[in-house]
């Protein structure tokens, strides 16, 4: 590998740490389109920078960019506080109306100034990876240090802010300017990566890293970590990716890097990814019509001869509206347990033990029952209902009081009651 | 150029002026009507991420005929901005990732594609600058004859789009009103929410990539956000907010062409920067919802705030005097007590005595008039009434039923004071044992 291409290899790297770092306040604060407008409003302060000067100076360019990013922001917010325009609204017409003022003082510029000096101001647009210099290194190693010292030391206030800001005004914290310092630190990081990967690309990179670190952790600290490795490790994939293919340009090769890294967290994260979630509704699913045939046959089998253990299915069938199949795999799964055997003719036999499980369900539909119609205006809210959860969700007392009430209503589901045996609950 | 010497100027270039303006207009139009929804259902960076995803659209409809012509590059941006919708929809639904990050991850993704594809081709070229200002200082150029008048080439892609945008809403006004307000209305009414969100997506992604070919992106952008934003604080009502976003449109074309032949630069940036420039003006000086009338709201009433105060608490000297003579009149000094230590202090002062409701008599002594004393008399009874019924309804201690009353006086009616006195079965006592004083009569009337 060249010297060149280290140095490149190096820069996005540490360019995709420190947005990945920063970005993560975006995200979570819901400010991801912050970032997008914040680099679109950077245009317009590196021209001004640039006509105040009338030459190129990478420092006063940044430093320009970087004004008209908090201006930028502080506009967002302004018009969000004070008037009836709402954030989207808001980061839109900043986004298009800053980008407008740049794309016109641009073109004041390059009709007006003949020299060749102006060449490099569009790279603020489309971004040139191959422009990173040993020097620029330096400088985009020195703003993810200082983001990341920035963030270690306010890492507490920083987290409240982000999760909870009311409640960090409450404790007497700074919260907007605990919030602007967060905005300022992501123009900082957006204002160092612009040359280098343009505006849409530094957008990605401070959404991207974020996003995905997201569906891995519900921790800051984890989130934070990870997401900083994602934004060096897409920097450094894409910009090998493009050294080796010559029509790859870095910057889309960096962000598609960053989606491939996106989809496979969507898809394989353990709890908030997609098949997990998928995993656990099925899980939860099975669980609930395990639940309900139970429930539906111990209502069949308290109102008929309590000494038949067997059942035609269509009696059960007709209790509830489910189809045979529905019923037929619930109870394929409740003989894998032991509950039920399958007997000929459409008949199942329950076994003690299955019978038991019915009562215990039924017990707990008729609780949850008892308890929705007493408490209607607890019940929005809570659509359904899982037995398992009945002792989590209610206090013991008032499960107690429920299952008096239903012994002297005498509907409260034991064994005992119909055939003159016992059948304690283990 | 001055509207003066461009008045003067050659008829050519006037011409050439004019064309520019109409296609710009036409455009902004569009762009500008349908946006309107956009604002109001809080998707506006929806435009935003869609103006930038139809990229790979149009470079796969290119490569699929291999021209640059309308039709497949038009149908493929469609898909992929239809795609956008639905992918961040989806990302928020299936993958609980909040809407702002699923856009932006989607949004950056496709455009990383677009470019990747046409860095790809090699062949087919695509002038970085056209996709965020188009060529809208070119149009005036491309033009074509049309039953003798010649038109600008840009409008045959740009007037259809108007004339189904329009067609569009006017079509579909019921259905686009309640979903926009309120969905799950919509969705109880019978009307498929779901089915309007795409069909507007659909007709946005459209407009966009009509507008992308002749004004670029960040024109696109700002027309579908800015003008919509700007009408949403000029009136409530949609149809106004329509006409006026096509106002605007229309205005930022004007003033956008102007702007950019006076300093000689890019026409779309400048019609941008127009439309920016009039919802700042319109933010500052709109009439209800601007930030001038919330000033000069807010003031009125707290004028009219420290003003009452400021007669309630001589009206209750009054009240103390008839009982002993020892309590002193009322001066200037104690006005200012009452109303605690405001700043409008005086001017309030000044107003009531305007208003002939306060006199000022010798010795620097201030006097309740007739007009005064009935308002007192209204304030009072309206902060007892009130006392009482928090009292009668509410378990509060005594000395937490002074502050709630005070600050909710100045907001009863006569009629809500008749509704309470009912209430309270003509109960002449407060809860402190000062009495209900009964409601004065004018005697002039």
């Amino acid at each position: 590998m060249s010297y060149t291409t280290t140095v490149i290899l190096a820069g996005t790297s540490l360019l995709g740490a420190c947005a990945g770092l920063v970005g993560c306040f975006a995200v979570l604060r819901r400010r991801a389109l912050v970032g997008d407008a914040l680099a679109h409003a950077a245009l317009p302060g590196v021209c001004i920078a640039f006509m105040v000067l009338g030459y190129r100076s990478l420092l006063a360019m940044l430093f320009g960019a970087f004004v008209t990013g908090v201006a930028s922001v502080v506009c967002i917010s302004t018009l969000r506080q004070m008037t009836r325009i709402k954030e989207d609204a808001a980061i839109g017409i900043v986004l298009s109306v800053f980008f407008g003022a740049g794309v016109v003082l641009l073109r004041v510029i390059m009709n007006n100034t003949s020299s060749g000096s102006k060449a490099g101001l569009e790279t603020y647009i489309y971004g040139k990876t191959t422009s990173i210099a040993l020097s620029d290194v330096y400088l985009i190693a020195g703003a993810a240090v200082g983001c990341l010292a920035v963030i270690v030391l306010l890492y507490k206030e920083f987290k409240v802010v982000v999760f909870d800001s009311e409640f960090a005004g409450v404790q007497g914290w700074p919260a907007y300017l605990l919030d602007l310092l967060l905005m300022v630190m992501i123009a900082f990081a957006v204002v160092i990566g612009l040359p280098a990967v343009g505006v849409v690309m530094m957008a990605a990179l401070l959404i991207i890293p974020a996003a995905s670190a997201r569906f891995w952790t519900e921790k800051l600290s984890v989130m934070l970590t990870m997401s900083a490795l994602i934004g060096a490790a897409m920097g450094a994939a894409g910009t090998t990716l493009s050294s080796r293919f010559d029509v790859l340009p870095a910057g889309p090769a960096i962000v598609l890097c960053g989606s491939v890294v996106f989809m496979i967290s969507l898809l394989v994260a353990p709890r908030r990814g997609l098949l997990a979630r998928l995993w656990s509704e099925r899980q939860f699913r099975l669980r609930m019509a395990r639940q309900r045939t139970l429930n539906v046959i111990y209502n069949v089998w308290e109102q008929s001869h309590p000494e038949v253990l067997s059942f035609a299915m269509d009696d059960v069938l007709r209790r509830k509206s489910w189809t045979f199949a529905e019923l037929h795999s619930a109870l394929v799964a409740l003989s894998h347990e032991g509950c039920v055997t399958f007997q000929p003719e459409g008949r199942f036999a329950m076994s003690d033990h299955g019978l038991q499980c019915a009562a215990n369900a039924a017990r707990g539909f008729r609780m949850w029952e008892l308890f929705l119609t007493e408490n209607a205006e607890a019940s929005s809210g809570i659509a359904d209902f899982d037995y398992r959860s009945l002792e989590e969700r209610l206090p013991r007392e008032m499960i107690a009081e429920l299952e008096e009430k239903l012994k002297e209503a005498g509907r409260f589901p034991t064994m005992m009651s119909r055939d003159g045996f016992s059948h304690e609950h283990n | 150029m001055t509207l003066g010497r461009w008045l003067s100027a050659d008829p050519r270039d006037v011409t050439l002026g004019l064309r520019t303006i109409a296609v710009g207009s036409v455009c902004n139009v569009s762009c500008a009507v349908l946006g309107c929804y956009l604002v109001l259902r809080r998707m506006s960076m929806l435009g935003d991420a869609i103006s930038h995803a139809i990229l790979p659209g149009l470079v796969i409809g290119f490569l699929l005929t291999g021209s640059i012509s309308i039709v497949p590059m038009f149908a493929g941006a469609l898909v992929f901005g239809m795609l956008t919708a639905f992918l961040t929809q989806t990302l928020q639904t299936y993958g609980r990732v909040s809407e702002d990050a699923g856009m932006g991850v989607v949004f950056t993704s496709l455009f990383a594609l677009g470019v990747v594809l046409i860095s790809g081709i090699g062949r087919m070229h695509l002038d970085q600058d056209c996709v965020f200002e188009g060529k809208i200082d070119l149009v005036a150029i491309d033009i074509t004859d049309f039953w003798g008048l010649s038109v600008p080439l840009a409008l045959w892609s740009l007037f259809p789009v108007l004339v189904m945008a329009v067609a569009f809403i006017l079509l579909f006004w019921k259905e686009l009103k309640v979903a926009s307000f309120d969905p799950m209305l919509a969705t109880s009414m019978g009307i498929n929410a779901t089915l309007i969100h795409y069909l507007l997506m659909g007709m946005v992604a459209g407009t966009t990539v009509a507008a992308f070919e002749a004004v670029g992106s960040i024109l696109v952008v700002a027309m579908l956000i800015v003008p919509g934003a700007t009408a949403h604080l000029l009136t409530d009502r949609l149809g106004w907010m329509i006409l006026w976003s096509a106002v605007v449109g229309i205005l930022a074309a004007i003033l956008g062409y102007i702007g950019a032949a006076y300093w000689n630069t890019s026409v779309a940036g400048m019609m941008a920067v127009a439309v920016g420039g009039q919802f700042l003006v319109v933010v500052i000086v709109a009439p209800r919802h601007g930030l001038v009338s919330k000033l000069v709201g807010n003031l009125e009433l707290s004028l009219r705030i420290v003003a009452e105060d400021i007669i309630a608490a001589l009206y209750r000297l009054e009240e103390q005097r008839t009982g002993s003579s020892e309590v002193d009149r009322a001066t200037w000094a104690d006005c200012r007590q009452f109303a605690d230590g405001s700043l409008l202090t005086r001017p309030a002062a000044i107003l009531l005595r305007l208003r002939g409701q306060l006199a000022f008599v010798s010795g620097g002594h201030v006097e309740l008039t007739d007009a005064g004393r009935r308002l007192g008399n209204s304030l009072v009874r309206s902060h007892r009434l009130w006392e009482t019924f928090l009292d009668r309804h509410f378990e509060l201690p005594a000395d937490h039923l002074h502050e709630p009353a005070s600050r909710i006086e100045h907001f009863i009616g006569p009629a809500l004071q008749e509704k309470l006195a009912r209430e309270l079965d003509g109960s002449a006592v407060d809860p402190h044992g000062r009495s209900i004083p009964p409601l004065e009569q004018d005697d002039t009337d």
